[in-house]
């Protein structure tokens, strides 16, 4: 099943400098792996080396957070849209 | 990109957030496209500090959800996120270790330093490929 992988910005530099990827599966994990495969260079800034998606990146599939669904296990229909969302944070420093 | 490309009216509104959030840091979103000369930023967009009260003046945090929909009010003006502001209270518009510990590439990171409640210094930051540290790039506050 079709479906858009929308990058962020950031890690364009290593998806050929697209900021949408067409792409098929069942599940989260099938296109990021497929989006890995693709990209190697991207699949770092996404998993860890155990497997998981990394702290720092969020992954929504239209307007729901996998975090809040099935993790890479949440399905995909038709259409669908993953979107891949870095965590933004930041702050001064420490008072002495 | 050379230099930042702000708008007077963003200027002044990533300065009035600043002090608005003061003591607090405000943080907020930069949506804009890279053209040769300049990275032009055409909207700076708030966006609510989510960090917990005890840590609001010194830290901040965007959810992810309001990551999702900045990235919705970029599409529908055909521009892309590019960056954030936020602010340092009572400290230099300096990054500090905990910025370059959580910046990402690319994206540019302007940051308004609020001392005693007024808004002083604004510097804008990206972040070297190899993450060792941050480049400073010039901002241009002019009309578009």
């Amino acid at each position: 099943m079709p479906l858009k992988v929308s990058i962020p910005t950031a890690l364009r530099q290593f998806a050929d400098g697209q900021n949408t990827v067409e792409l098929a599966g069942e599940n989260v994990g099938q296109v990021l792996h497929q989006l890995g495969d693709r990209f190697p260079q991207l699949q770092h800034h996404l998993f860890t080396d155990d497997g998981d998606v990394r702290n720092f990146v969020n992954v929504f599939v239209n307007d729901d957070n996998i975090r809040d669904c099935k993790q890479l296990d949440t399905p995909l229909c038709d259409g669908d849209e993953v979107t891949i969302v870095p965590a933004v944070a930041g702050g001064g420093p420490r008072p002495n | 990109m050379a230099l930042l490309h702000l708008r007077p009216d963003d200027d002044a509104a990533i300065r009035a957030h600043g002090v608005r959030a003061y003591p607090h840091e405000c943080c907020g979103f930069l949506l804009g496209c890279d053209e040769d000369a300049a990275r032009r930023i055409v909207q700076a967009l708030p966006a609510t500090n989510i960090r917990g009260e005890e840590e609001l003046h010194n830290r901040f945090t965007i959810s992810p959800e309001a990551f999702m929909q900045a990235d919705k009010a970029a599409r529908a003006q055909s521009v892309d996120i590019l960056g954030f502001y936020h602010s340092h209270p009572n400290a230099p518009a300096r990054p500090s270790a905990y910025d370059l510990e959580h910046a990402w590439p690319v994206y540019s990171y302007v940051i308004i330093a609020v001392e005693a409640g007024q808004p002083a210094q604004m510097t804008c930051w990206v972040l070297k490929d190899d993450r060792s540290e941050f480049d400073e790039y010039p901002i241009l506050i002019k009309d578009m």
